[in-house]
């Protein structure tokens, strides 16, 4: 960005187990999405290492980091992402497609997700005709099909209403009791006690990271 | 490369806004039709001129006698001369790489006096005495009987060798023409064969309108004696007429008491020359078809460039999210690519096939309507189609490059970031 870069993240320094279900949460600018992006592979740091699961992250090209993203890492996106004139199934299937599984298997693999998030039914629609909700599980869906480490989800429930956003996270606290490691940037705190721990952010530093007890979306549902 | 995934992937990018991608499939569909349609009617202008020269065997000339120019060894200046029949011999002899050397007389003309008469029925035909090369010269199609033969030529038999024509002024339908007489300036000759002119254009009526007889029989009957009319001399393949046919007129003016520099006397038509000047002209033609109708396919390959670029960005946020999805750079690239060379592709054959269609109701309308002048059978070869394929080819990867390398230039951590 040339002569007005700026300097978001000033010293990070923390690391996430296998298994944890973690919260980043911050007011914005707080550089919180900058940190997911790096984590995501999707923007480098300037300064600094990322170890996943033992392979250090850096000197990235373009061939490695799309790599690295199928095959690490899922993401969850506020505004879902999900192109729009496929179906959800097709959806679904394209971590797959660009990792190079065969059709019939990649979409075997697919509707297993589909089944997983409850929307087996609803494989062969367009997202234009699933409910916010809904495009949210499809997309979440999508993020496991690859069988990625990590799931990164920025905002997740940002677009949603309570009600679903719950529902959501219940699908999210299900996935984190399978196993998977799971990052959720969001500002509601709320959605951050569903997680298992808490990292706040504030002008690129860490300024608090702790363990919470967990509540179950569950209860609220 | 272009497995079922891929097929479908591009499809279904196609597909997510039909109207706009028929839109620019038009600019190259009309650019190729173009591009086709002027070879085609080119081919066809070109089908229509060279078919004036009939069938004649192009690599020829014609010879004949003018009045000198020059005195020459005590001869006065615009002394007349006549070939001979030995002349022929002779050209034969000294000059190679000669095919065939004809002498022919004529008498009569087309639309001239009656000259022919069988029965009550009279008409005015084109008379010529002939050897029987003439036929490899003027490729002819004997319908009935036979054309002329050496022995007709040594024993000068009375025999004549008639057209289309001919038979339908002297005779009534359905009659028997072979075995017949007509008599010709007043000599009854036998009528052994009937004949059209090989795919004759244009000058049918006048082909179908004609007699030919032995050239000995001609000298005799009509009192030309050994005199020769003209001769029509056709070189070997590989060797063009116009580079020996001076040595032909050298030879002639040797014989004659011609003065060596006496270019009047003899007078010529040099069929491969005019040929040659006509291939020529259409080899330009030709040329310009191909370059207008490029001009026009470029103002389409523009066209799918530009929507290749749109397209680029509206999915800006598209291709993000693929990339996210763990799609590499030149996974991307191929993609765009492949969409654009698909759709060139497509429209262009498209194109290619509405001017087949486009020919084929020219040629049929044609056919139904008769000759026109100076055109016959537009229509252009496969090897057009290929060319037409292959410039499709590149210039759908043309159009595809710009908007491929744009595609992958964003980062994707902005490309998510694009409403």
């Amino acid at each position: 960005m040339g002569s007005n870069s700026l300097h978001v993240l000033k010293g990070i320094n923390f690391d996430v187990k296998a298994g944890e279900l973690v919260s980043i949460m911050g007011s914005s600018g707080s550089g919180k999405s900058t940190l997911l992006n790096i984590l995501g592979m999707l923007d480098e740091a300037d300064k600094g290492e990322y170890i996943l699961d033992n392979v250090p992250i850096k000197n990235l090209n373009e061939k490695i980091a799309a790599k690295y993203r199928n095959e690490f890492l899922g993401f969850i996106f506020q505004s879902f992402n999900l192109i729009n004139y496929k179906s959800a199934l097709d959806n679904v299937s394209m971590p797959l497609y660009y990792k190079g599984v065969k059709r019939k298997e990649r979409t075997d693999r697919a509707m297993h997700y589909l089944e997983k998030v409850g929307l087996a039914e609803w494989s062969h629609h367009l997202p234009s005709e699933l409910s916010g909700g809904q495009k949210q599980r499809v997309a979440i869906a999508r993020a496991l099909a690859s069988d990625p480490k990590v799931l990164l989800a920025d905002e997740p429930t940002g677009a949603l209403d309570t009600k679903t956003s719950y529902e959501v996270m219940e699908l999210i606290q299900g996935i984190n009791d399978e196993g998977k490691t799971i990052l959720v940037v969001t500002h509601e705190h709320d959605i951050a006690q569903m997680t298992k721990r808490i990292v706040n952010l504030k002008d690129g530093v860490i300024i608090d990271d702790s363990k919470v007890e967990q509540v179950r979306a569950s209860q609220h549902v | 490369m272009f497995s079922k995934d891929r097929w479908s992937e591009i499809l279904e990018a196609l597909n997510a806004n039909r109207f706009r991608t028929l839109l620019t499939a038009f600019g190259v569909f009309w650019g190729i039709t173009i591009l086709v349609l002027l070879l085609a009617l080119t081919n066809g202008l070109k089908n229509g001129v060279t078919a004036d020269f009939g069938n004649f065997a192009t690599n020829s000339m014609f010879m004949w006698t003018q009045g000198t120019s020059k005195p020459y060894k005590g001869l006065p200046k615009g002394r007349r001369f006549n070939y001979k029949i030995e002349d022929v011999a002779a050209i034969k002899s000294e000059i190679p790489n000669l095919k065939y050397v004809s002498p022919r007389n004529q008498l009569g003309g087309f639309r001239g006096a009656n000259n022919v008469i069988r029965g009550t029925k009279t008409g005015a035909f084109e008379i010529y005495g002939d050897y029987p090369e003439y036929i490899n010269q003027q490729p002819m199609d004997i319908l009935q009987g036979r054309f002329l033969s050496y022995s007709d030529i040594n024993t000068k038999r009375k025999i004549c060798v008639i057209g289309t024509g001919v038979v339908k002024g002297l005779y009534d339908k359905g009659e028997e023409v072979l075995g017949t007489y007509i008599k010709i300036n007043g000599v009854n000759f036998l009528v052994v064969g009937t004949f059209k002119m090989s795919n004759s254009q244009g000058d049918d009526e006048q082909d179908a309108s004609t007699i030919y007889i032995p050239f000995t029989t001609f000298g005799q009957a009509f009192n030309r004696g050994e005199n020769v009319g003209w001769m029509a001399i056709t070189a070997e393949d590989n060797v063009p007429i116009t580079t020996i046919k001076q040595q032909v007129f050298d030879l002639m003016k040797s014989r004659h008491k011609v003065h060596p520099e006496d270019d009047r006397a003899i007078g010529h038509f040099d069929l491969a020359e005019q040929f040659g000047r006509i291939s020529g002209l259409f080899s330009i033609l030709t040329l310009v078809g191909y370059f207008v109708g490029a001009l026009v396919l470029i103002s389409g390959i523009i066209g799918i460039n530009n929507i290749m670029l749109i397209v680029v960005k509206e999915r800006t946020k598209e291709i993000g999210v693929r990339r996210a999805l763990g799609a590499t750079p030149w996974m991307i690239k191929g993609q765009i690519l492949q969409e654009s060379l698909v759709l060139t592709i497509l429209s262009g054959m498209l194109g290619v096939s509405f001017a087949a269609l486009v020919i084929w109701i020219m040629n049929s309308i044609l056919d139904n309507a008769g000759e026109v002048e100076n055109f016959a059978n537009p229509s252009v070869s496969m090897q057009v189609v290929f060319t037409a394929l292959i410039i499709l080819v590149v210039s759908g990867l043309l159009a595809g490059l710009i908007p491929a390398n744009r595609a992958t230039k964003m980062k994707p951590v902005d490309a998510l970031r694009v409403e």
